[in-house]
């Protein structure tokens, strides 16, 4: 092989950039399929898509990895991945595995791609995929890209390349892991679009157990708590959202902000600032470092639109900016632009919105 | 009781602004701060500092100028802070860095044992939330992530028990000690620094720690060697073409802006409002 027509990504210090032969037989796209009280996590269907798309392009197969305890319906969610678009299922059920813990996943998951020997795996940006994935990578001593917004197949070397945003979104950088297998990443829920579900698909289950018992564990699981579900956030499958900035001058102010979330179902957002400031719930910040949203409606008001923010809401079908600063960023990528006193606008635009949804309903049309 | 809490110096992302024309992000000017996240970490550390006694150790990998965020943490009450620094760190990834800082705690535990090592959830820069489960992949410490409250901690049984927030709920967990936590954010309040302990933290030497002082044994393992990912490109995001189509206050009543507004809004999205209608015949 010529090595000078070998395209290499940049790279310093005399590293070693090629794949040891005997890593060469790693093959597949795995999916670590996320599920918790016997629903298995959206995100995990998200990331079967891209699976599919990889491995299609490899040539390879797909699967889905499957851990949990005895009673959990697996085989129903091993169903349910194969029409999403997985090959096979690795279904591993132990005592051990019942409720999430990092030490028997970590252990199990490293046994897992140790036998079966995956190139990629996949896992959701979730605070159990984030937990796992750190630990099955150093326990691997392989390459992990967090939070990745697209995954590709890299033409020349045939390794994945995923991208993702750095410097709090300012900028994108592509990460491949070259000399080394798996090729680990995470995936934020609501990145990747959910793929179609066949039905009609099916696909292999192998079977895997676990040889670990409870005494051998230190860490104990007490208890779950679930969130009341009178306080569910549920900010990133939200389809309106209305959130909030330091704009909005002071906590009292974001009332103005729930009177228009309640009149249109809508989930209340904020900004990294204000979140900071302790005025609502760190489960409410959209950004970089909150969460990633893709909602039909997304109504911005205080909000100057700084990087950070942007990138985790600009996949939003329409977006609202409401600032009384022409210059903000916002307007630089919202669709549409009110430039007022967001404590003057809010009320009147909460009230606009009612009247018009009670007309409409009442099968009157309203004039405008 | 010993505890180690790992900082990062970052750049205040806040301030990080793009270049409108060569879509470069423009560095001059920002300033560098603690990791936000990490200092939830180092109250958590010295609230229990209050409680059991002891001393709470900084720790901190970065060029020699991070050395001013070890200072911020001395100023709100750590006892020791020590840099992690050197050249042949440069261009690590989260697995090396990972190694670095556990040769490191290893290191610090040589001259007083290690109880707790906490971290905050993640950096604002980097945004892996990778490092600390590295760590405590390589101390083998029991591994705590997302830490909302530590309900119980019990230092002559060696056992703690924490909150920690996982999708839809939260876990109660119970385990033993050392142990690493990431902590949540909003978790608690930063104490002040007061004046005299600012005063204090000016004049505190800070340890500065090369590869052989902080005990690392595997050359190979750190810096740009150590790191199984390679950054093969770096661009600016694709900036949007079209315009927002701006509806001006002043211009007309509050009432006439909501209103076209909700017209340009539902002819463009006739799915939204169908929706919102469903909702409130429902």
């Amino acid at each position: 092989m010529n090595q000078a027509t070998v395209k290499r990504p940049a790279g310093r210090g005399g590293r070693n950039l090629e794949l040891p032969e005997h890593l060469k037989r790693y093959k597949g796209v795995w999916v670590f399929i996320e599920h918790d009280r016997g629903h298995v996590h959206q995100v995990s269907w998200e990331l079967m898509g891209a699976a599919r798309q990889l491995a299609d392009t490899l040539g390879a197969e797909v699967a889905g990895v499957l851990m949990g305890g005895p009673d959990e319906p697996l085989e129903t969610f091993a169903q349910e991945a194969f029409g999403y678009g997985a090959d096979l299922c690795y279904v591993t059920r132990a005592p051990v595995l019942a409720g999430y813990r990092n030490e028997p996943f970590t252990r199990g998951l490293t046994e897992l791609v140790n036998t079966y020997q995956p190139e990629i795996m996949l896992l959701g940006a979730t605070t159990m995929g984030r937990d796992l994935a750190g630990s099955v990578a150093t326990t691997l001593q392989t390459g992990l890209t967090a939070d990745c917004t697209e995954l590709n197949i890299d033409p020349t070397s045939r390794a994945l390349a995923a991208t993702r945003p750095t410097f709090g979104g300012s900028l994108l950088c592509t990460i491949m892991t070259l000399a080394y297998r798996p090729q680990m990443a995470t995936v934020r829920p609501r990145v990747m679009p959910m793929p179609k579900k066949d039905a009609t698909r099916s696909g292999r289950i192998i079977e895997g157990t676990l040889d670990l018992a409870e005494s051998e564990i230190v860490t104990k699981l007490l208890d779950f708590i679930p969130d009341a579900s009178s306080n569910k956030i549920n900010l990133a499958y939200a389809d309106i959202i209305v959130s909030g900035g330091k704009g909005m001058k002071k906590p009292e102010n974001f009332e103005l902000i729930w009177n228009l979330a309640r009149v249109l179902g809508a989930e209340v957002g904020a900004t990294r600032p204000v979140v900071q400031a302790g005025w609502v719930e760190a489960e409410r910040q959209v950004g970089q470092t909150g969460k990633t949203v893709r909602p039909k409606l997304y109504i911005a008001a205080g909000i100057s639109g700084a990087i950070q923010h942007r990138v985790g809401m600009e996949g939003a079908d329409a977006i609202v900016a409401i600032n009384s600063d022409p210059n903000a960023p916002i307007f630089d990528f919202a669709h549409y632009g009110i430039v007022g006193n967001a404590m003057t606008v809010l009320p009147a635009l909460t009230e606009a919105f009612r009247a018009h949804l009670a007309a409409r309903s009442a099968g009157g049309v309203v004039a405008a | 009781m010993h505890i180690v809490v790992c900082i990062k110096q970052v750049p205040d992302s806040a301030q990080i602004r793009v270049h409108p024309v060569t879509n470069t992000i423009m560095r001059q000017g920002v300033p560098a701060i603690v990791n936000p996240y990490d200092l939830f970490a180092l109250e958590e550390a010295l609230r229990l500092k209050d409680r059991f006694g002891g001393r709470v150790t900084v720790l901190c990998m970065g060029p020699p100028q991070a050395e001013d965020s070890l200072r911020k943490c001395v100023s709100f009450g750590a006892d020791d802070a020590i840099l992690v620094t050197d050249r042949a760190f440069a261009g690590a990834d989260t697995l090396a860095t990972s190694y670095a800082l556990a040769s490191a705690i290893r290191q610090i535990g040589r001259e007083q044992a290690v109880d707790l090592v906490f971290t905050g959830k993640q950096t604002v820069d980097g945004d892996t939330a990778q490092v600390g489960p590295g760590i405590a992949k390589r101390l083998g410490l029991q591994l705590l992530t997302y830490v909302s409250r530590i309900v119980e901690l019990d230092m002559d049984a060696k056992k703690i028990v924490i909150e920690r927030r996982a999708e839809g709920g939260v876990q109660v967990l119970r385990t033993a000690v050392p142990c690493l936590i990431t902590m949540l954010e909003n978790t608690n309040e930063l104490r002040f620094a007061s004046m005299p302990s600012m005063i204090n933290a000016a004049r505190v030497p800070i340890r500065r720690w090369n590869k052989d002082d902080a005990g690392i044994e595997d050359i190979e393992k750190i810096g740009l060697k150590g790191s199984p990912t390679v950054v093969s490109k770096v661009f600016g995001p694709t900036p949007r073409t079209e315009k927002a189509e701006m509806l001006a206050v002043e211009e007309s009543s509050l009432r006439d802006v909501s209103l076209n507004l909700i017209q340009r809004l539902f002819t463009r999205h006739p799915g939204l409002e169908q929706q919102l209608l469903e909702r409130s015949d429902a």
